[in-house]
């Protein structure tokens, strides 16, 4: 996504798929703005253009931990009463959604 | 499609297949890891991917994975991170899967399958990777709606990929037998395709039979067997054939197989590439696992099922069939094996276990462990048929009656009277009898008809009521007739 100097970085078009990817319709003026943002944003982060990273691992995860699990035992359930109430519709202990199709 | 066509072609197969893990509980929450509960009974807030909660990798489903790699030949990671993989939809209460990216838990394994002429072809497993599975979703029929079930979210799933190493669908159908057979044996999955616990979807593309570039592929989706899988293979490659030789090009895309039709089906999605933006899972730490750890674990695989297919073939002399079927199941194998400990006739013991054995097995719906027979048991029988004490129809009843009641094939033999009559006096004065009754005949093996020894065997038989030994018998009337 990060071109050559100076250019913008950052389109309405990209703006456009990442909100799309994102389930979220966007107005036009919402579209100006969050381009004009996002380029803001890019061209700060930008600055770590200028360290040398040739010789650093790439980094997934900052804290100093690593190896932690949970021992295969049951611990109990939501009641499907309760896992259903966040449900915004149901039916028959199911989860009800629009139709998808893929 | 003729042959000249089909030889102008080669097809190009990799294989993805699912495979959920039976831990007791999910992968990164404590809630059941069961199939057919009722609808959303084994959920919490953690696989509800509800706001605040935080994932913790089960350390049995990493266990069973890496031992499932180490079977696989994969070497294990010394890094493995999770990853997100962002997709919308509803069986995905999260938005995302955790999934693994780019540093999974193991890569460059192999797999071994039958090739021509006995000899063996290694196909490469470019991967093996943790995630979580997804919920299930029931497309409710005339309604604007769907029905979702997030039971199985959180299942872990291990998804073991193949490189494009295959070129039929039945070497396809060779390596997922072979796969679930390994699988098997480390018991780390039920590997049942209906059931879900085992799932495969296939990549396929065709090329001029020399030429070094993959063509475009297709991949194959929504078969429910094995059968399914080789069927679906041999239809898109037909399909495949047939569009280059009519100068169309293979649209890469997603096919579901329909298995009623015998075809597969585009799915006709909008043809937007997926975008899953995948970044490292920031609830989750890294996973560094130590070679003690490894090394455990590569120890408590037992011997694999090509191994011992192998072994039987070299140790036993069995036949490339038997010992095919030997190890088609590991307690049939382990049965095998103490029995011919007991009674060194492997040959015997082989046709005992796959005739009477496998069918009573099969007819009851049971398991090897589950019968009353012993390997004691079995090689007694057999044992005493090679001795004579027993016929072939009394060591069938003897084996009957041992699955039947559980009781010793010794005690079984004594209750039953079926033990054979071999004392001679007995015999003679019963061979004495059917002369007498029989001059005819007896007439006409005097004069050396031969063939009619058999006659007078099988009336003493009727007059024993079958506990005679036919052997001495035949000696019997022999001597007293033709000497």
């Amino acid at each position: 996504m990060i071109k050559t100097k100076g250019s913008k970085i950052v389109t309405q078009d990209d703006v456009r798929y990442i909100a799309s990817l994102s389930r979220i319709s966007l107005r036009d003026e919402e579209m100006a703005r969050l381009t004009r943002n996002l380029e803001d944003i890019l061209h700060y982060v930008r600055k770590l253009e200028e360290v040398d990273v040739r010789h650093i691992e790439p980094t997934s995860h900052v804290l100093p931990l690593k190896n932690v699990y949970r021992e295969d035992r049951m611990r109990p359930s939501l009641t499907r009463e309760d896992a259903l109430q966040i449900a915004v519709q149901q039916h028959e202990g199911f989860f009800k959604v629009p139709k998808v199709i893929q | 499609m003729n042959q000249v066509v089909q030889q102008k072609y080669e097809t190009v197969i990799g294989l993805e297949v699912h495979l959920q893990l039976k831990t007791e509980t999910k992968i990164f929450c404590g809630c059941a890891n069961v199939f057919g509960r009722e609808p959303n009974a084994q959920v919490c807030p953690v696989c509800l991917g509800l706001p605040g909660t935080l994932p913790v990798l089960n350390k049995k489903a990493l266990a069973y994975a890496m031992k499932a790699a180490l079977a696989l030949n994969c070497q294990i990671n010394s890094f493995i991170k999770f990853d997100r993989k962002n997709y919308y939809y509803p069986d995905l209460p999260k938005g995302y899967q955790i999934s693994q990216y780019d540093n999974p838990i193991a890569s460059h394994g192999y797999l071994e399958i039958p090739a021509e002429d006995g000899r063996v072809k290694r196909i490469t497993i470019k991967r093996a990777h943790l995630e979580e599975d997804a919920g299930k979703l029931i497309h409710d029929e005339g309604t604007n709606s769907s029905l979702v079930d997030y039971n199985r979210t959180g299942t872990p799933l291990m998804e073991i990929v193949t490189e494009p190493d295959l070129r039929s669908s039945q070497e396809a159908y060779d390596y997922l037998q072979n796969l679930k057979l390994t699988l098997q044996y480390l018991n780390v999955s039920d590997c049942d395709m209906e059931k879900g616990s085992l799932r495969c979807d296939a990549n396929i593309s065709i090329r001029e039979t020399g030429d070094p570039c993959l063509g475009t592929k297709t991949e194959l989706k929504n078969m429910n067997s094995f059968k399914a899988v080789k069927a679906a293979l041999e239809f898109e490659e037909r399909r495949q054939q047939k569009a280059l030789e009519s100068g169309e090009r293979i649209v890469q895309e997603t096919r579901l197989w329909d298995e009623g039709r015998g075809a597969t089906v585009s799915m006709r999605s909008k043809e937007e590439a997926h975008d899953y933006r995948y970044f490292p899972e920031p609830d989750l730490v890294p996973f560094v696992v130590d070679e003690g750890v490894i090394d455990t674990i590569r120890r408590s695989i037992p011997e694999l099922p090509q191994q011992k297919y192998k072994r039987f073939r070299s140790e036993y002399k069995l036949s490339d069939y038997d010992a095919n079927i030997m190890v088609q199941d590991a307690d049939v194998a382990n049965f095998f094996e103490a029995c011919a400990r007991l009674y060194p006739q492997p040959k015997k013991i082989c046709n005992w276990i796959q005739g009477p054995l496998l069918q009573e097995l099969n007819a009851r719906k049971a398991h090897v462990r589950d019968l009353r027979m012993t390997p004691e048991y079995l090689t007694t029988i057999i044992r005493k048929t090679d001795e004579n004490v027993l016929s072939n129809l009394a060591a069938k009843e003897a084996f009957q009656h041992v699955m039947e009641t559980g009781k010793s094939a010794d005690e079984v033999i004594e209750q039953k009277g079926l033990a054979q009559v071999s004392d001679s006096g007995i015999l003679e004065s019963v061979v004495e009898e059917v002369i007498r009754d029989n001059e005819k005949v007896a007439g006409q093996i005097r004069e050396g008809k031969e063939s009619a020894v058999g006659f007078l065997v099988g009336q003493a038989m009727r007059k024993t009521q079958g506990k005679a030994n036919p052997k001495i018998l035949g000696e019997l009337i022999r001597r007293r007739l033709l000497a």
